[in-house]
């Protein structure tokens, strides 16, 4: 019997219904090593933890600890293996204070009464050890992410759990607070602690851990150790074959103003202070202009004011030299300008209509598609064919698929297809690629610097630092509602950016370049 | 003005009971909008068990026998809510209104039953609940057993919620759902106990309200609104046991004035009693306009628990 390994999950097959999740996976972590799983997203990395942490029964397959078989039901049975994970969405309770989520269901008492003098004293042992700094004390809702993330951590260190699982943790840092993670990890590690960590960004695999297991669509690719390989032969095993990194674009080449915001301020829903304060800046034809920041600093708020889904309290949008400050959203989409939204859901699609319908949604009124209040059905029919076919949109049943039924990266195409046809110009693209595997990934920064070439304006908010360092020709930060900064991203690091991002350091922003 | 503190005192206790119900239940993450119904229901069960009993019984027994029964009346008829809500993850709103459109009705069919007539009316004795406190001068505070059974609910429910383990896992289950499942708390199992507590404390509060101030009591009209009241109270109160002891006992200063109005000095203002009923109503409609804007509801309240989303 092996038992070099503290974990192993063997020949794992987990089936949905129609769908194989897992197919024969094998995974084993060695004790006090940082094991990385790879893969893009579909891959079946969630459902391969979510197994080891007992939320789903495996189809077949085993899982053992320290050479022995065991079962795991639920994730108290994990607990009880010393199995902990910090979960990509966290799961902690904001009303709450840091110790109160730490000691949620192991509470420590003393007759009927909590008794949390010892468990304070535990934590903050905890924390000086692994220099986890929290303040036991402060509500979930007043610290930052990063404190918010170590609370997690704090959490699977009180329950005495020796295998932590780390569930994409990279994905709501900046990155100062990425390499303070990574700093962690390594501790955690030295301290015998053993580390599952899921992950598809190939930079903190190659900084931070020892071996490598790689999934693509649901099955086992194999196990590399990090210090014989490379980034390119990760991404080859994940992906299938070589993806380029980088995105191809020539210089850009701006022309007249299109978009000009001045004193920009909306107010916020969930607090009493303006959620983007006094922001102004332009966009030029021909450019891709990114605005970059942490999510939940305002970037929400202001693309809404900017496409006409909230209101502004003061400041002036001008488009095309005209005022659109206060037009209706049909009007701002009728003279340009096109909107690829954060939520693809909620403002992006109806999900219970057909693609054909959520094609024309923006132009079933035109005398094109309809004639005295009826809708053409040919002519729909005949525009969503072509849009699919120029934009590989695929799906089941074609212009009659329903949407909900398609794929994430799919859904995506379709939106991205309806707003780029209407030859806008002004593509206002939010987070155009959240969630999508690196390939839809590629096809989408081709579109928009394909835009750009076209001498359109492409206004691009993201939070993700490779795509705001490849695709934008300009950079603004946003921190706090705020423009921070303006930065060519030719010139500047990302740690520079992860400064700026960070509110560490800002300067002026002019109005116009 | 000594009837004004009667009054005030006996409303606002019950008000409280229903509202620390309410909140217990929606704390732990569903909306009871049934508590009108379960204190109709509360109130059927004490009042019966209250005639059934044998005459002669100890005063102590009776009280305690009656209120056992409306609490236990109360709990059952609230695992009806729990059971649509938390088991069959149906909607909680449209739950809650379909079990105080019943009750009511059942109520009426039990009692015209009971009684062999039309009639819904029953007639019981309350002198067991009731007694004079002396202030001196000939004066007499009227007070009823409710006012003690009351404070100390009040302060269980207090240490319960913020003192104890199982206070921190009923209030996550209220809140993120998810975070209590993923450190192994049963989240349909709190989200029945905080039901039950509601049936519990509505049950009781139910029969807190028709018994100490008349000796009969008509089943048609269910409780006139008193779990509505308590609903608004326990917005007002946002939640929370002391808030909610405020806001029960502000709100039944309005609902007092109805009841003196013939009496004291109101009479000489020369008002319809009708704008003094309406009062609490009325207030209750603006201090919910003006509050619900910053009030703080558990966050995941009225939302089905689902294991599969995670």
């Amino acid at each position: 019997m092996n038992n070099d390994y503290i974990i192993e999950m063997l020949n794992i097959t987990k089936e949905f219904p129609g769908i194989k999740a897992n197919d024969n996976v094998t995974l084993q972590l060695k004790k006090g090593e940082i094991h990385a799983l790879l893969g893009e997203n579909g891959a079946g990395k969630s459902t391969l933890m979510s197994i080891l942490f007992g939320l789903y029964q495996p189809t077949s397959g085993m899982i053992k600890k320290n050479g022995v078989e065991v079962k795991i039901n639920n994730p108290n049975d994990a607990n009880a293996l010393n199995i902990g994970m910090v979960h990509q969405h966290f799961k902690l309770v904001e009303c709450f204070t840091v110790l109160e989520n730490i000691i949620l269901g192991v509470e420590p008492t003393s007759g009927p009464f909590l008794s949390t003098k010892d468990a304070r004293k535990k934590v903050l042992d905890l924390s000086e050890k692994y220099g986890l700094s929290v303040n036991p004390d402060a509500l979930i809702s007043d610290i930052t992410v990063g404190m918010q993330q170590r609370t997690e951590i704090l959490k699977m260190l009180y329950r005495d759990n020796e295998i932590l699982i780390f569930d994409e943790p990279t994905a709501v840092l900046t990155p100062q607070e990425i390499d303070e993670l990574m700093k962690i990890m390594k501790n955690l590690a030295k301290e015998g602690k053993s580390i599952l960590f899921i992950t598809h960004k190939l930079n903190e695999i190659m900084e931070v851990s020892d071996r490598c297991s790689i999934l693509r669509k649901g099955k086992y690719m194999g196990t590399v150790d990090i210090a014989n390989t490379t980034k390119e032969e990760l991404s080859k095993l994940m992906v299938g074959r070589d993806v380029k990194f980088a995105v191809d674009k020539d210089e850009p080449n701006p022309k007249e103003t299109v978009l000009k915001v001045s004193g920009m301020t909306v107010p916020s829903k969930v607090h009493k202070n303006n959620a983007v304060k006094d922001v102004s800046f332009n966009v030029r034809a021909g450019e891709i202009v990114c605005i970059a920041g942490i999510d939940g600093n305002g970037q929400t708020e202001f693309v809404h004011a900017l496409t006409g889904l909230e209101k502004m309290s003061a400041g002036k949008i001008e488009f095309k030299g005209q005022d659109i400050t206060k037009s209706s959203i049909r009007d701002r989409s009728k003279n340009g300008m096109s909107h690829i939204p954060e939520d693809r859901h909620k403002h992006g699609l109806v999900l219970d209509y057909t693609l054909e319908q959520n094609m024309v949604l923006q132009r079933y009124w035109q005398p094109e598609f309809q004639s005295a209040g009826f809708i053409k059905k040919g002519p729909v029919r005949e525009y969503s064919e072509k849009l699919i076919e120029q934009y590989d949109v695929r799906s089941g049943q074609g212009p009659l698929t329903v949407v909900r039924s398609m794929s994430g990266g799919n859904q995506q195409k379709a939106i991205i297809a309806r707003e780029i046809d209407k030859d806008p110009d002004l593509l206002v693209a939010v987070q155009p690629t959240r969630g999508l595997d690196v390939g839809a990934i590629e096809y989408i920064h081709k579109q928009l610097v394909a835009q750009r070439d076209k001498g359109k304006a492409v206004l691009l908010v993201s939070l993700e630092l490779d795509e705001v360092m490849n695709v934008s020709d300009r950079i603004l930060v946003m921190y706090e509602g705020e423009l921070v900064g303006q930065l060519d991203p030719k010139k500047i690091t990302v740690q520079e950016l992860g400064l700026y991002m960070a509110g560490a350091k800002r300067d002026k922003v002019p109005a116009e370049v | 003005m000594l009837l004004l503190i009667k009054y005030t005192l006996l409303y606002g206790i019950v008000l409280m009971l229903v509202a620390l119900g309410g909140m217990f239940s929606e704390r732990s993450g569903v909306i009871n909008l049934a508590l009108e119904g379960i204190m109709s229901i509360g109130a059927l069960a004490g009042v019966l068990t209250l005639c059934f009993l044998p005459e002669g019984m100890a005063p102590g027994l009776i009280v305690l026998f009656s209120i056992l029964s409306s609490a236990l009346a109360g709990v059952i008829y609230s695992l009806l809510l729990g059971f649509s809500a938390i088991t069959l993850k149906a909607d909680q709103t449209i739950g809650g209104t379909a079990l105080n459109m019943m009750a009511t009705a059942l109520a009426v069919v039990i009692v015209k039953v009971v009684n062999g007539t039309a009639s819904a009316k029953l007639n019981y004795s309350n002198t067991a609940f009731i007694f004079d406190f002396d202030l001196g001068n000939g004066n007499k505070l009227t007070l009823n057993i409710f006012l003690f059974i009351g404070l100390a609910i009040l302060v269980l429910a207090a240490l319960f919620l913020y003192k104890t383990k199982w206070g921190l896992r009923l209030r996550s289950c209220g809140e993120h759902p998810q975070a209590a499942d993923s450190v192994g708390i049963n989240v349909y199992q709190w989200r029945y106990i905080g039901v039950m507590f509601s049936g519990l404390l509505g049950g009781i509060g139910g029969f807190a309200y028709v018994i100490p101030s008349v000796s009969t009591w008509n089943f048609e009209v269910g409780v006139t609104g008193f779990g509505f009241l308590a609903l608004a109270v326990m917005i007002f109160g946002q939640w929370k046991p002391i808030n909610i002891f405020g806001a029960a006992m502000f709100f039944a200063v309005f609902k007092s004035l109805a009841n003196i109005a013939d009496s004291t000095f109101l009479a000489s203002l020369g008002l319809s009693k009708n704008i003094y009923d309406m009062m609490p109503f009325i207030a209750s409609m603006i201090i919910l306009v003006l509050f619900s804007k910053n009030s703080r509801a558990p966050k995941a309240e009225g939302i089905p628990y689902d294991k599969g989303t995670r």
